[in-house]
């Protein structure tokens, strides 16, 4: 027992209010992922309309735009990594820079350079620590990201694709994806240039795309429906993401509260047992001065 | 569904904003004007910031800005995509004309904002 009682208690307050924290957090956490649900849910009829859109275009003309080109050779990646904005999250920021670490790892290994686009202050600092350069960084939004951002970051990203000299090659973006509350996995998507994406939403038998007129002509149409369709995916990747760091946040609040209980348990039972051996001692002492007067009383008569 | 029904869908980038029955839609390609009855082509066209007007089958004829974006009629179903897109009564008219000021002091560069303001202002101008 090297601590006394009073120390205990200090711990066990202490304990006490950080559990409270932890657990407000993931009160918070727990109620922002039903709200981060239902903003990627109401984005999906965008992105639904938007892919059966490309689907037709690609579907009854002949696909050839710069967005869609494949590159004879392909020298220069981007990255795109999304990452959160706070920490207390668990493994989430940690867990998708290491999926970014492996697949620059394997463009690399293709002969790639890569140039490294961040959103979220962790990722950023993940880089500056290291001293490696970014190409250009976005943070204050991983919770909530806004189609403003997803816009602007999608316009970055074409741009540099289309930049003829010093521009990159492929893009791709490394996300969190959200399967359940439970399960959220990070993973990479090759987002330029752009496959084709017929297969996503076949027709089934006997319900065919219909034949459309484009206004002004496919090529035009193509040309306003490729760049939103990229921002679309970003978009979707923001969301899945934000839903995901909240997930994992709550998780990882979860499990801190979970501690601060057992801590608080294990330090108020050795508080009890110095409380005792405390007694103990006390008793002990006065009985053996009890008897020890008794002694002296017995030995003098 | 009667026969003069179409099914409508204006869809921005973060949310639905209408949806419905309607028996005819009213909106601004980058070629001119273009109405959809039912039984109309299938059409895939790109719109010009603009209003967007829907005849809906139950109430009175509705008003929307867009922001650009994608009309699709297919089968009888109309869709409509726009990065941002507001029925006339959700526009906040003085924000709009706020809005339309800071972007003609600027000149050039906030023209694209001005003339989205404009349409904004107009939308809501037509509905009332």
């Amino acid at each position: 027992m090297a601590l006394s009682v009073r120390e205990y208690r200090a711990r066990i307050k202490s304990t006490e209010s950080m559990k409270k924290i932890t657990r407000a957090m993931e009160l918070i956490a727990a109620s922002r992922i039903i709200k981060a649900q239902q903003r990627a849910q109401s984005a999906a009829p965008y992105a639904r309309e938007l892919t059966r859109a490309v689907s037709a275009v690609a579907t009854y003309s002949n696909v050839d735009h710069p967005l869609t080109r494949e590159p004879e050779e392909s020298k220069r990646a981007a990255v795109l990594i999304v990452t959160s904005d706070r920490g207390l999250a668990g493994a989430y920021s940690s867990s998708v820079l290491k999926e970014a670490e492996r697949l620059a790892e394997k463009l690399r290994g293709e002969g790639k350079e890569i140039d490294t686009y961040i959103a979220g202050r962790k990722g950023e600092a993940y880089y500056k620590f290291r001293g490696r350069p970014v190409k250009k960084s976005w943070n204050g939004f991983s919770d909530q990201p806004s189609f403003e951002v997803a816009h602007e970051i999608g316009q970055t990203l074409i741009d540099a694709f289309l930049d003829e000299d010093g521009g990159v090659d492929e893009v791709h973006v490394v996300f969190t994806r959200f399967k359940s509350m439970l399960v959220q996995e990070p993973t990479d998507i090759r987002l330029l240039p752009l496959e084709v994406v017929e297969g996503e939403e076949k027709p089934s038998n006997g319900e065919v795309l219909p034949l459309y007129e484009f206004e002004p002509s496919p090529e035009a149409v193509l040309d306003g429906l490729l760049p939103q369709y990229v921002q679309s995916r970003i978009f979707f990747a923001l969301l899945q993401a934000a839903a995901s760091e909240l997930a994992a946040r709550q998780k990882a609040m979860k499990s801190a509260t979970d501690n601060a209980d057992e801590l608080i348990k294990k330090y108020t039972r050795i508080a009890n047992q110095a409380r005792q051996a405390g007694i103990t001692q006390e008793i002990s002492e006065i009985v053996g001065g009890v008897n020890a007067l008794a002694d002296a009383n017995a030995g003098s008569e | 569904m009667a026969d003069d029904q179409l099914q409508v869908e204006l869809v921005a980038a973060d949310r639905t904003v209408w949806s419905g029955q309607a028996t005819m839609v009213v909106a601004k390609t980058a070629e001119g004007d273009i109405g959809v009855l039912r039984n109309h082509m299938p059409v895939l066209s790109l719109l010009v910031d603009g209003v967007v007007e829907i005849e809906p089958v139950d109430g009175e004829r509705m008003f929307a800005a867009v922001d650009g974006g994608f009309l699709s009629v297919a089968n009888n179903r109309v869709s409509i995509l726009s990065q941002f897109a507001a029925l006339a009564h959700e526009i906040d008219v003085a924000a709009a004309r706020a809005e339309l000021e800071s972007a003609q002091s600027e000149g050039e560069d906030g023209e694209e904002r001005a003339r989205r303001a404009e349409v904004r202002i107009l939308a809501a101008e037509k509905a009332s």
